[in-house]
């Protein structure tokens, strides 16, 4: 009798009102308190990577903007310094730049956003809606520049498609002044509010020991005190030139996420007013002739961490393999170690702080016709050093 | 016209259950456009919340397989039944001046039952998502049920222990310390019972769909928010009646009491984030208790040394 009582299950997704994306968490509980956690992501699963194969070279970037609508400026930047390594281009440095200024931009807009779905999350649309407000005029200056509002897909082998024209700096800074006071206010209401702190602080910690065992990257890595960030240890665009600082706070708790995403925004303030200052003349692209043969890598810090593109080419006009590894894809298995033990409304505050984007994220996993995985962790481990020997017999 | 026709039109069209219903609609448009307004939206069309009703009305009916029929479907109706016997005294309260000795704990109990038929209706309807909200329901309505009775003490001693509301109405308790202490702690109470934030732990539509309300469609659906809408006039006229002085100086004050009552709630509604259950009973219990606690021994020392301000 007692073997057939099961336990209760709380399903977040596939379709669910906590966030927008298809997902699937299966919360098992007791009473308010989450005993497990069973994460299923894969509900919409492009094949981005098999139809990079199909595209050239100078086409790719646009694909990969698309991988994600918010982080659509890391992606092709990452796949752009990976093919630039193959063929050896150096960008000019007014491009360096540029990209250096889209991607900031980005950034301030991807973190106006989540502190505004953390709001939402929790119940407080009054933040929600503001943060919103207050992300808008980012979005326009991005239009302004690039031509969209979101997948600007600025970036191309050997420099930048739109240039950061010298007459909208002015206009860009004064945004910007009128953002940094916007933004402290917002911080300080959320630095202040004894009702948030009740809400947000201790809540789904993940320690400082289990963020480096599950490898976690981005404002979830600084959150637990693990200072990373590629933008300062793998400098890239024109990061090393420029002066800020690294946000990192040691309590891993939802409430220090949310304030290095804060924190964050105001780095990438200085970041972008620097730019802007040293910003040089010249083009900003070089002409591209062809693409070697070769392999490499390109990492960026996209607003949820690093962004890691592996890039092949046989010396035809395509690559011939294309990996994509998104920062949700090694953030979303940390919830094992954050959100077991946990209250319900915690957990889903916890889901939401480690701002998963699921559309990176998605794989594909083979079942046979009871619904059970085929490849589990062995053969897939199998398959793969087969194929790396296989690709290494092939590129001797 | 005889006398059984005016009583159904009392009930049934004015004061009654349209009358009450027309209110609530236009309320629960006040509540949407405000929040728009303090949000930085535009709101909806003033008619939004009979659009709402009237398309939800024509809608299927989904009962799951595994729910209590008859009790899933009885809840709402038992919401309506309460919350217009509810409006319906105080209206007379208001209106027309007509009380009998004890109704304030008839309203006491009326002001429970929609909680309950929440509750049965929630834990009739055999979804994991509405169990959960089930049982913070039921932990709610204990927290908030005793500082609701405190602060009710508070009145009925600030008016020399009278019971019934028309007597109570003649005073407005709320121009003193023990009285603004015990409107400030039935104000929370009455935004745990409409199920706003910061309490709305019970539907929080993040984290359990809508909770409570899951299984709920189509007229069903209807009925519920019909009976939301009448407490988003019950509720604050019973405050307005009890703490502010009701309707009895000028029908326009007590308009304007009514509003301003309607407005505070709103303004905490957007001002706070959701707060978890356990955080709720201990604000309830501890703060509001200890708080109300201090009122009612202020009221009677007040009260039995003449001092009104107490």
């Amino acid at each position: 009798m007692k073997e057939s009582i099961k336990k209760p299950v709380l399903a977040v997704g596939p379709f669910h009102p906590l966030q927008e994306e298809m997902e699937f968490f299966q919360l098992t509980v007791d009473g308010e308190i989450v005993t497990d956690i069973d994460v299923r992501i894969s509900y919409n699963h492009r094949g981005i990577e098999k139809i990079s194969e199909t595209l050239q070279f100078d086409q790719v970037p646009y694909l990969v903007s698309r991988i994600c609508g918010i982080c659509s400026a890391s992606h092709p930047l990452a796949y752009v310094q990976a093919v630039e390594e193959i063929a050896g281009i150096t960008p000019p440095e007014r491009a360096l730049y540029v990209r250096t200024i889209i991607n900031e931009l980005e950034r301030i807009h991807s973190h106006m956003l989540w502190v505004g779905l953390a709001g939402h999350f929790i119940g407080y649309d009054t933040v929600f809606m503001w943060a919103w407000k207050y992300r808008e005029p980012v979005l326009d200056l991005l239009e302004e520049i690039t031509g969209n509002r979101n997948n600007y897909g600025n970036v191309k082998i050997g420099g930048c498609r739109e240039d950061v024209p010298n007459e909208i700096i002015g206009k860009m800074l004064k945004e910007l002044d009128a953002l940094e006071k916007k933004t402290d206010m917002l911080t300080k209401a959320v630095l202040d509010d004894p009702v948030l702190h009740a809400r947000l602080k201790g809540v789904g910690i993940l320690s400082y020991e289990d963020a480096v065992k599950y490898a976690v990257t981005g404002p979830t890595a600084r959150g637990s005190g693990v200072a990373i960030d590629v933008r300062r240890d793998d400098p890239y665009a024109a990061y090393a030139d420029l002066d800020w600082n690294v946000i990192t706070q040691p309590e891993g708790d939802v409430f220090a996420k949310a304030v290095v995403r804060l924190l964050e925004v105001f780095e990438s303030i200085k970041i972008i007013r620097q730019a802007a200052k040293k910003l040089p003349d010249g083009p900003i692209a070089v002409e591209v002739k062809e693409i070697p043969a070769g392999e490499a890598v390109g990492h960026t810090e996209a607003p949820r961490g690093e962004t890691f593109h592996y890039v092949r080419s046989d010396g035809g006009n395509r690559p011939v393999r294309h990996k994509v590894r998104a920062p949700s894809f090694v953030n979303v298995p940390s919830f094992k170690a954050s959100c077991i033990g946990e209250e319900i409304p915690d957990v889903t505050i916890t889901l939401a702080a480690v701002d998963p984007c699921y559309s990176c994220t998605e794989r594909l996993a083979v079942i046979d016709e009871n619904n059970k995985i085929v490849h589990d962790y062995e053969t897939l481990l199998k398959l793969s050093r087969e194929k790396t020997a296989k690709m290494k017999k092939e590129m001797l | 016209m005889t006398e059984p026709l005016q009583i159904l039109f009392w009930v049934v069209v004015f004061p009654g259950f349209l009358f009450t219903l027309i209110l609530g609609l236009v309320a629960s448009w006040i509540v949407r456009k405000v929040s728009a307004l303090v949000q930085w939206r535009v709101g909806p069309p003033l008619l939004q919340p009979f659009y709402d009703v009237i398309k939800l009305m024509g809608k299927e009916i989904l009962i799951p397989q595994e729910a209590q029929r008859t009790i899933f479907t009885m809840a709402p109706v038992v919401s309506v039944a309460g919350t217009l016997l509810l409006s319906m005294m105080l209206w007379r309260v208001s209106l027309a001046g007509t009380s009998f000795v004890g109704d304030i704990i008839v309203a006491i109990y009326l002001m429970v039952l929609p909680s309950l038929a929440l509750i049965l209706g929630g834990s009739a309807s055999a979804s994991p998502h509405a169990t959960v909200g089930t049982s913070r329901e039921m932990k709610l309505v204990m927290g908030y049920e005793l500082p609701l009775l405190l602060a009710l003490i508070v009145v009925i001693i600030k008016s020399g222990g009278q019971l019934s509301l028309v007597a109570i109405a003649q005073n407005a308790p709320v121009l003193s310390i023990s009285g603004m202490l015990a409107f400030l702690a039935s104000l929370m109470c009455v935004q745990a019972k409409l199920g706003f934030v910061p309490f709305d732990m019970a539907e929080a539509e993040t984290e359990l769909g809508s909770g409570i309300l899951m299984e709920y469609s189509g007229a069903l659906l209807a009925v519920w928010k019909v009976a939301q809408a009448m407490m988003l006039v019950a509720l604050p006229l019973f405050l307005v009646t009890v703490f502010l002085g009701g309707f009895t100086s000028s029908l326009w004050a007590g308009i304007g009491k009514y509003v301003l009552v309607l407005v505070l709630i709103i303004l905490i509604k957007n001002t706070n984030p959701r707060v978890q259950i356990h955080q709720a009973m201990k604000f309830f219990w501890v703060h509001c208790g200890i708080a109300l606690v201090v009122a009612v021994i202020l009221a009677t020392i007040g009260n039995n040394y003449g001092i009104g301000w107490l």
